[in-house]
């Protein structure tokens, strides 16, 4: 079948090699391993950095290759660099947010004289 | 070449089956979905970016109870299915090498084995929501441990009052992993219709964007359960 080309070709695209998915996907395999064995040491609030870290670095594995995003012009990469920034930006901020207010909604919570069971704040007038 | 002879060679030559009217050529058919399934993918990102957030709040505020409550889950069953993702995205890139390289057996072959993947990631789901459902672990208020999944928890935790607000957790669980879950039932939808549209062989070297697409949703689907594993499994 004669099809007429121009600047990409999908017949000439990029095929990512046999090797490196099975190399992908054992790495991958292996941090697994990693995460479940690191979550059986006590490093307090270590755990969770490290375990979010190790995702990330999963996370950047599967795009890298599975996503062939290695191989990809640069555009796509800002599409999904933008979005997990965005995200992790909300995250963050609500997070310092409700933290930031836990200590006065603590301190009202002790003036209320509470009925049992309910912890809800008195309307404000 | 002059212009009138470019348009008498574009004119000869036959217009591929898969070729949208509306494009010139295949090649800029497959990077406008390309572009479109990546714009997908960031509002997904974004889309399941509210949960991590509702996540992040309450564990912030209620540590303890996230270190309580991760005794109800199996994190051996959590590490399989993780396990089963994995091989499933192996078997989704390697169906676009397949498609790619017009390998028509190989196409078939790997397509199926991420369907069989996808479902045997559902059946683990299914046995960990039974489990809690049948003894009274719900969401919200509807979260009422029975006696005997109690008796599961390490003997340190029995001890304890259950949180009353451990419904919570479960919410932000069920709704997490279940929002996830129903991206794993549209992906097995998705594999289902690319697995019928391989035995019909409509996918080759020319015309692969389907393959690509639905693999880089299943991939996202993948690296989502990457983050909800340890964030709900694996608490210290």
């Amino acid at each position: 079948m004669e099809e007429p080309t121009t600047r990409s070709d999908p017949r000439a695209a990029h095929v990512v090699p046999a090797s490196t998915l099975l190399a992908t996907a054992a790495a991958l395999l292996g941090l697994t391993a990693l995460t479940v064995g690191v979550s059986r040491l006590d490093l307090g609030p270590g755990n969770a950095a490290v375990a979010l870290a190790i995702a990330c670095a999963k996370a950047s594995v599967v795009a890298l290759f599975f996503m062939h995003l290695k191989y990809e012009r640069r555009f796509q990469r800002v599409i999904l660099v933008a979005s997990v920034l965005f995200a992790a930006l909300f995250v963050t901020f609500v997070v310092f947010d409700t933290t930031q207010y836990q200590p006065d909604l603590r301190a009202r919570e002790r003036l209320t004289p509470a009925a049992p069971g309910a912890s809800a704040p008195a309307p404000r007038r | 070449m002059t212009a009138p002879a470019l348009d008498r060679a574009a004119a000869a030559a036959p217009r591929p089956r898969f070729l949208a009217g509306h494009f010139e050529d295949l090649g800029a058919q497959t990077e406008t979905a390309q572009l479109g399934i990546w714009l997908f993918l960031g509002s997904e990102i974004l889309f399941f970016g509210g949960l991590f957030t509702a996540y992040g709040v309450y564990r912030a505020n209620h540590a303890e109870l996230f270190r309580y409550a991760h005794h109800f889950l199996d994190w051996r069953l959590g590490a399989l299915n993780t396990a089963v993702l994995i091989g499933s995205s192996l078997s989704a890139a390697w169906s676009v090498r397949c498609a790619q390289l017009g390998r028509r057996r190989g196409l078939l072959v790997s397509i199926l084995v991420t369907l069989l993947l996808a479902a045997a990631f559902m059946a683990v789901k299914y046995v960990e929501y039974a489990h809690k459902l049948h003894h009274g672990v719900g969401w919200g208020a509807a979260c009422h441990p029975d006696a005997e999944i109690l008796g599961e928890l390490p003997p340190a935790l029995r001890a304890l009052p259950v949180p009353a607000r451990l419904g919570t957790f479960f919410a932000i669980y069920f709704l997490m992993t279940g929002l996830h879950g129903i991206h794993v039932l549209a992906g097995m939808g998705l594999y289902g219709w690319l697995l019928a549209r391989s035995r019909r062989g409509d996918f080759g070297p020319g015309y692969w964007a389907p393959v690509d697409t639905v693999a880089l949703y299943w991939h996202l689907v993948d690296m989502i359960w990457i983050f909800l594993f340890p964030l709900f499994y694996l608490i210290g």
